[in-house]
């Protein structure tokens, strides 16, 4: 039980997963993850999850990692892409809800 | 104000002031009243826009058909404009959307193919692309991809906030097809030194985002992130929160999506006002409340409204 509060207090940032990525958190709606920029905390979070980082973050090119196109990454309700990207800093009792990109008008 | 014809009467629309709401006489903030537009949304700028470029070029001729993927306002505009010059009329509407929008096309005249609720604005782009492929002679005006859209607003809606609003130091509106954002941004960015260009986003229930996988997501052509500051998600709640508290405190019957707007606005409001700086804040209404009276937005608790919106379009 003290082992239990002790890792929920560590990993206290909240990452809200989007339906279609939910085969990767077996079906969780929403999951715990640590770390103190974004891109640490998708590491955190692939190490239980595995593959889930994959599809969020492309690093396959020259070019340092980035976004997906089509994945949008909201801190705290603010789009991480004015944050810092994946560098943006993150903190516990932090949201970070994961949404595809859809279109509107 | 005489105008020769109800399409040369779009625009130079009011910008008035929201004292209650404003957190102090530093801070103030500025709704730009779009429903005062000749079918009641902003999206007759961009619209009207369109169709006068694709005459210009040529691609439109008396007869011809338009068809446009819409979530409701710019088929209601376009429609108008349709009626006016002759032009035959086809709207791709997600399922999900307000009976009135529907209403008010059938009203026009304009035909309606529905696309699938899940997937939202996604799935009425595919389904419109695949029409407009088996009929080469239709013309889409694509709002999502197209210069026109966004030009309307860097040659109106821009110059209209900085002449009523000299001192703007923020401009916040709905992200959408992007065209409001990226044109009004632009003229203000070359026009105001260090104005901060915020987008607010609604955040639908998970129906919407019912994608099949992550590449059949959507950015539109238009969207060129630099012109942003900053981008905000507003949940369903807390965009009909602000739409009543816009009624309430300001008597402003404004659609849903302007309280996702005012609630960006609020939270740029509050960051100025804690950090003692002065602010002039001008935000988009994009349109009235008339469209969305049977949503049920505007009675009954906010939990119960916020249930009755599960899964529709509201912006």
């Amino acid at each position: 039980m003290h082992v239990n509060l002790v890792e929920q207090e560590a990993m206290a940032i909240e990452v809200r997963i989007p339906t279609i990525l939910r085969n990767y958190t077996g079906g969780e709606k929403s999951v715990q993850g640590a770390g103190s920029t974004l891109d640490e905390l998708f590491a955190d979070l692939n190490g239980r999850y595995d593959g889930l980082r994959g599809r969020l973050v492309d690093d396959a090119g020259e070019s340092p990692a980035s976004l997906r196109r089509f994945v949008n990454v909201y801190l705290n309700d603010e789009d991480v892409r004015f944050l810092g990207g994946l560098a943006a800093p993150v903190s516990d009792g932090d949201t970070v809800t994961v949404l595809p990109a859809v279109a509107g008008g | 104000m005489r105008y020769d014809s109800l399409l040369d009467a779009f625009g130079g629309t009011p910008l008035v002031g929201l004292p209650r709401l404003s957190p102090g006489p530093d801070v103030r903030l500025w709704a730009k009243l779009e429903d005062r537009n000749p079918t009641g949304s902003v999206k007759d700028r961009a619209a009207f826009y369109m169709v006068f470029a694709a005459e210009k070029e040529g691609l439109l001729r008396p007869g011809s058909t338009i068809l446009e993927p819409t979530s409701g306002n710019t088929g209601i505009s376009l429609a108008l404009v349709a009626s006016l010059r002759g032009y035959r009329l086809i709207c791709v509407m997600p399922e999900n959307t307000s009976a009135e929008r529907r209403m008010l096309l059938e009203a026009y005249g304009a035909s309606i193919v529905n696309s699938p609720a899940a997937g939202g604005s996604n799935e009425a782009v595919r389904v419109a692309k695949g029409l407009a492929e088996e009929h080469p002679d239709w013309v889409m005006l694509y709002q999502y991809g197209n210069e026109a859209n966004a030009r309307a607003h860097y040659e109106t809606t821009g110059p209209e906030l900085l002449s009523d609003l000299p001192q703007i130091t923020h401009f916040v509106a709905g992200l959408g097809t992007t065209g409001t954002l990226m044109g009004t941004g632009r003229f203000l960015r070359e026009h105001v030194p260090g104005v901060q260009i915020v987008a607010a986003e609604p955040r639908y229930g998970e129906l919407v985002y019912g994608l099949r996988n992550l590449s059949e997501g959507f950015v539109p052509e238009l969207y060129d992130e630099s012109v942003l500051t900053s981008r905000f998600s507003v949940s369903s709640g807390d965009a009909l929160r602000r739409t009543r508290e816009l009624l309430k405190a300001e008597g402003l019957f404004a659609g849903i999506s302007s309280g996702c707007v005012l609630h960006a606005a609020l939270g740029v409001a509050a960051k100025a006002h804690g950090v003692g700086q002065r602010a002039n804040i001008a935000l988009m209404i994009a349109d009235a409340g008339w469209k969305y009276l049977s949503t049920g937005a505007y009675g009954g608790t906010l939990e119960e409204a916020e249930a009755r919106l599960e899964g529709q379009l509201w912006a």
